[in-house]
């Protein structure tokens, strides 16, 4: 099992969503995050006073998947959010321990489906 | 000089002014959130821009004497040259003539900040600095001189705008269709849903014209007597039945009545009842409303899907739509018996009244749609009209005001 973190462009939100259903991959959980990678910041003045290092909005999926759903998660993303431009994002894969599907009990890859 | 003329008209010109931060918030809720500052600057700006453009040169061509053919007013009165205390002896016999001045002022100001809505989202500040006085200039000080000043050559031929039907709303309505065809879609359109950010400050906007309207409407009988208060009832009955029409379309059409279909419905009526209201009684203010109501449902909710263009925020099927509607309707309904300076409709038996209206509509949008091109292309080359499309993308609070209405982090 994977865990799989990706933060992309928000106006990438619905088209990365749309993709992700496509493919059969239908948990997830997203929401609204700030950061900046090599796009950097964009600089923001209210008054006069320059506040520098200002965060971009971006948009963060996690999902959890079992092994065989792995690439085809990550080839969706890659493919859907891509622009070519910087600022695309970045997406992170960890190792998923265990799964517990809070209504059922049930643990384990059982749980991700 | 009237005293009580006079506080009626300078309170009514606060309502009016009211009126464009009220459009301010019923645009800028309906933006997405990156994008809800540039409305509200843009809006602000056009306060500011079209105040000084009025009393430097827009009063003197909107109402100044007819410089022949009744085509556009002369210079005589620029920089507000013999506009004082003093009653003017042409308009508004019983108050300053300042205060006439002014209390058009607001209406001029409101026009070219109704259009914001539809270009909304992906206009460069810079254009839209220099589109509204070349707009105010070329297109909105004519259009005012022919209806409404002395000598204008549509007002000569009996065309009723009671308080600016195809003045103000009509001339921008058409003038925003236009722009936003030419300035294009928004990335993205059609393909993800745009929704409204947050309705809570669209339905503020919706309560601040409603108010603003009571003083652009009854204050336009210019007098605080009777014809005013006419305006006042005919405005309130047919924004209600708007109001209602549309939420009723929506329950039917779409399965439950909106909030948002509610306030559009609302202003529907307001723009629609706006060249009527000094002619036509409260009766005939109901199916002004419920047309307006319904009309202007069906231009935004099926016509624009229909047809593809990207109107953002509606300014041609509320404005547009419900300004021609009220212009033809103000040919139907008019009653003499209401207003005598006015004219009797179709319903009351006259004929000649709705054939000028047609006319004088179609002379309008044409003239609108022609001078708005060309203004269009001449701000295209000098500045661009359109920001880049990663500016599009980041949204234009950021990117043309290096603000952010939210912060996400403290």
């Amino acid at each position: 099992m994977k865990y799989i973190i990706a933060i992309v462009q928000p106006h990438k939100l619905e088209e990365v969503k749309k993709a992700l259903e496509e493919e059969e991959v239908h948990l997830m959980t997203v929401s609204t995050v700030l950061g900046q990678g090599r796009q950097k910041g964009r600089t923001q003045i209210y008054r006069g006073a320059k506040e520098s290092g200002g965060l971009l909005k971006k948009v963060k999926f996690e999902i959890a998947v079992n092994e065989d759903f792995v690439n085809r998660t990550i080839d969706t993303i890659k493919k859907a959010a891509h622009t070519g431009q910087i600022g695309d994002g970045k997406i992170f894969v960890l190792d998923l321990q265990d799964v517990v599907r809070v209504g059922s009990g049930e643990r384990g890859s059982v749980a991700i489906n | 000089m009237n005293t009580g003329d006079t506080a009626w008209i300078l309170m009514c010109t606060a309502l009016v002014f009211i009126m464009t931060p009220g459009v301010a918030f019923f645009y800028g809720g309906m933006a997405r959130r990156k994008n809800i500052l540039s409305i509200l600057t843009q809006c602000f700006a056009i306060i500011c821009l079209v105040s000084l453009q009025w009393v430097l040169f827009g009063y003197s061509l909107s109402f100044g004497p007819d410089a022949g053919h009744g085509i556009i007013g002369n210079l005589e009165w620029i920089g507000l040259r013999g506009v004082g205390q003093e009653p003017s002896s042409t308009y508004a016999g019983t108050v300053p003539h300042l205060a006439f001045m002014m209390f058009q002022g607001m209406f001029a100001i409101i026009t070219p900040a109704l259009m914001v809505g539809a270009f909304a989202e992906r206009v460069k500040f810079s254009a839209l600095v220099l589109f509204t006085l070349l707009w105010s200039t070329f297109v909105y000080d004519p259009i005012a001189h022919w209806v409404w000043g002395a000598g204008g050559w549509l007002g000569s031929i009996g065309a009723l705008d009671f308080a600016g039907g195809i003045v103000v709303h009509v001339s921008s309505g058409v003038s925003a269709l236009l722009l936003a065809i030419l300035i294009g879609k928004r990335v993205g359109y059609a393909k993800q849903a745009f929704a409204p950010h947050n309705l809570p400050i669209t339905f503020l906007g919706g309560a601040l014209l409603w108010i603003g309207w009571f003083g652009f409407n009854a204050g336009s009988a210019l007098e605080a007597g009777g014809l005013a208060a006419n305006a006042f009832v005919t405005t309130n009955t047919a924004a209600a039945a708007a109001g209602m029409a549309w939420a009723f379309m929506e329950w039917k059409m779409d399965g439950a009545p909106t909030v948002l279909g509610i306030v559009s419905g609302v202003v529907a009526g307001l723009v629609a009842i706006t060249p009527a209201c000094g002619f036509v009684s409260a009766l005939s203010a109901i199916p002004i409303g419920l047309i307006a109501g319904i009309g202007c449902y069906f231009a935004v909710a099926r016509l624009k899907p229909l047809l593809g263009y990207d109107d953002s925020l509606d300014v041609f099927g509320v404005h547009g739509i419900g300004g021609i509607w009220g212009t033809l309707a103000t040919g139907l309904f008019a009653a003499t018996a209401i207003n005598p300076a006015g004219a009797d409709g179709l319903l009351m038996g006259n004929a000649k009244l709705f054939l000028v209206q047609i006319f004088y509509m179609i002379v309008c949008i044409a003239y609108a749609l022609i001078v708005t091109g060309i203004l269009y292309k001449v701000v295209d080359l000098l500045v661009g009209m359109r920001v880049d499309k990663q500016s599009e993308l980041i949204g234009l609070d950021l990117t043309q005001h290096n603000e952010s209405a939210y912060t996400i982090l403290e």
